[in-house]
């Protein structure tokens, strides 16, 4: 199953390495990154196969939300289905 | 492969614009619940909702982190009571509770069915039940009552119409401590619909199977931020354009978790309906989207018009992301749960009279509007026959949910707390229409019933 991770903040160091070593930890596979900055909002997407997760959906999610908020980071963790549905006949 | 800003624009609407799944309604189907005892009944409807719903908070809560949609009510509709109870003696009041504790049992806000259709005339159940109705709405929280008086084949029954003004006036009496509030429980309908996911009208219609979910989606602040990017030069033709692709996308959603929370409930899905419901919540507003299309205020002239155009537009755009729609379908206007219609009345821009007029073009009537506490129960009354005969001419659904505020007057305001919101008590023409309303009997169906 395929998710889609959004972090919205201000820039600094280890935003992507914050995000990775999580994932990492709980074995969730990173498929694509796109990182940019968005009217000075540092905007990073990527997409996650989390198939073979070793926790669950919602704990991951509460995992980058705690990591996130120690950095003053917003993340969304969303199943892509979401997406595909509101964006794609 | 979904791009970047295709993403940021759904997280946006949801965090900024207030999209979200406005309800999910199980429909559970209580026909084999029907006993002759009363207690007997009492206990099988609520071993039978309790049973069969059990899981709908928790999966609806999965879902709503999984997709990171927030889905605000999570409810239960079933069939009306007025069949279910109709071969037991006694008091109905206590359907209601067993009804009520189930609901707070699950966790569920509003449970929706205490309902009788009655637009052609009166079963036992039917009169018993409608006569319960002021005290069931002072003894329980989460029942909600509705009551079908009209269709468009079979016409008005005026009989219901007068009982229903004395029937909301009781309530109110009932409940005058809290505002009366258990009027906002209580909806009179004309054509009411079988599968409407919707409070205070849902119930599971005899045509519906044993059990079904169905969706109601929101999004007037989608609706709205997307009329103000576009700005006040664009003609009428951009903005249905505009405001078309927005439905499409906010039913989509709708869609996909009404398809995903029955999959894993194990119920089928329903329908999604596709109206625009507003809350209180600053800019969750239909009456803004009207005042973005150029209108000073909601209710000047050319509101009318302006819904039309928004009615439709949600209509066409919402219909094709879904499977199969359903309910009630159209812009809700309910006057206390949309801020901007709270401040139009307030501002004297937004009479009754207005409104009825609005609900020619829009689902679903004369909503959420409190009037002065000495209204009499006849010109309560009328103001329904009004509105059903509206529903009945164009053979669409129209609903009267009418709180006289005891204690109150014209201008006064009054709070009804959580999404049932506030309002300004609005004021009523004073001239009687009590020998209208006494005069009892049926109103004929139109001529365009006789469709065969």
């Amino acid at each position: 199953m395929r998710a889609v991770i959004t972090v919205l903040g201000t820039d600094r160091v280890g935003i992507i390495a914050m995000v990775s070593t999580t994932l990492a930890e709980a074995s969730v596979n990173i498929l694509d990154i796109t990182q940019t900055i968005m009217q000075n909002i540092f905007t990073m997407i990527m997409v996650v196969d989390i198939a073979q997760a070793n926790i669950s959906f919602e704990e991951l999610g509460q995992r980058l939300n705690a990591n996130g908020e120690a950095l003053g980071l917003q993340i969304h963790l969303q199943r892509e289905d979401i997406f595909n549905s509101m964006h794609r006949i | 492969m979904i791009n970047q800003h295709e993403i940021l624009e759904t997280i946006n609407m949801i965090s900024h614009e207030n999209l979200d799944i406005r309800t999910i309604t199980l429909g559970i189907s209580l026909a084999d619940c029907a006993h002759p005892d009363m207690a007997n009944l009492c206990q099988r409807i609520y071993d039978k909702v309790v049973r069969v719903a059990n899981n709908l908070v928790r999966t609806s809560e999965d879902i709503e982190r999984e997709y990171g949609i927030p889905i605000i009510n999570k409810r239960i509709a079933v069939t009306p009571i007025s069949l279910v109870a109709a071969p037991a003696n006694g008091d109905y009041v206590k359907v209601a509770l067993a009804l009520d504790q189930a609901a707070a049992e699950l966790g569920v806000n509003f449970i929706g069915g205490y309902s009788a259709l009655v637009h052609k005339g009166y079963t036992l159940g039917d009169e018993r039940l409608i006569a319960s109705i002021p005290a069931t709405l002072a003894a329980t929280k989460r029942v909600c009552a509705s009551v079908n008086v009209a269709t468009t084949k079979a016409g008005i029954n005026m009989d219901a119409v007068a009982q229903m003004g004395r029937v909301i006036r009781h309530s109110a009496e009932l409940t005058a401590a809290d505002g009366s509030i258990g009027c906002a429980k209580l909806v009179v309908f004309a054509n009411a619909p079988e599968d409407n996911p919707f409070m205070a009208g849902a119930f599971h219609g005899v045509g519906e199977p044993e059990s079904v979910l169905n969706v109601g989606v929101s999004g007037p602040g989608v609706i709205a931020r997307t009329l103000q990017k576009l700005g006040p030069g664009a003609n009428f033709t951009e903005l249905a354009e505009l405001i078309k692709k927005a439905a499409f996308k906010i039913t989509r959603m709708g869609q996909l978790v009404g398809t995903e929370t029955s999959r894993r409930l194990g119920v089928p899905f329903g329908v999604v309906d596709l109206s625009l419901a507003p809350t209180p919540a600053v800019g969750d507003s239909v009456a803004l989207i009207l005042e973005e299309m150029g209108l000073e205020r909601c209710g000047a002239p050319g509101t009318t018009a302006a819904l039309a155009l928004l009615n439709d537009a949600v209509k066409k755009g919402g219909i094709m992301a879904s499977s199969h729609v359903g309910g009630l379908s159209g812009s809700f206007i309910p006057v206390s749960e949309d801020a901007g219609m709270v401040a139009a009345v307030a501002a004297g821009a937004l009479s009754l009279e207005k409104l009825e007029a609005m609900t020619c073009v829009c689902s679903v009537g004369l909503d959420m509007i409190a009037v002065p506490g000495d209204t009499p129960d006849y010109t309560i009354s009328a103001i329904i026959a009004d509105e059903v005969a509206i529903g009945m001419v164009n053979n669409k659904t129209t609903a009267v949910r009418i709180i006289p505020v005891i204690g109150k007057q014209a201008g006064d305001a009054v709070e009804f707390g959580g999404l049932l919101g506030q309002a300004v008590v609005m004021p009523v023409n004073r001239f009687s229409s009590q020998d209208f309303v006494a005069r009892g009997g049926r109103i004929p169906a139109p001529i365009h019933s006789l469709r065969n």
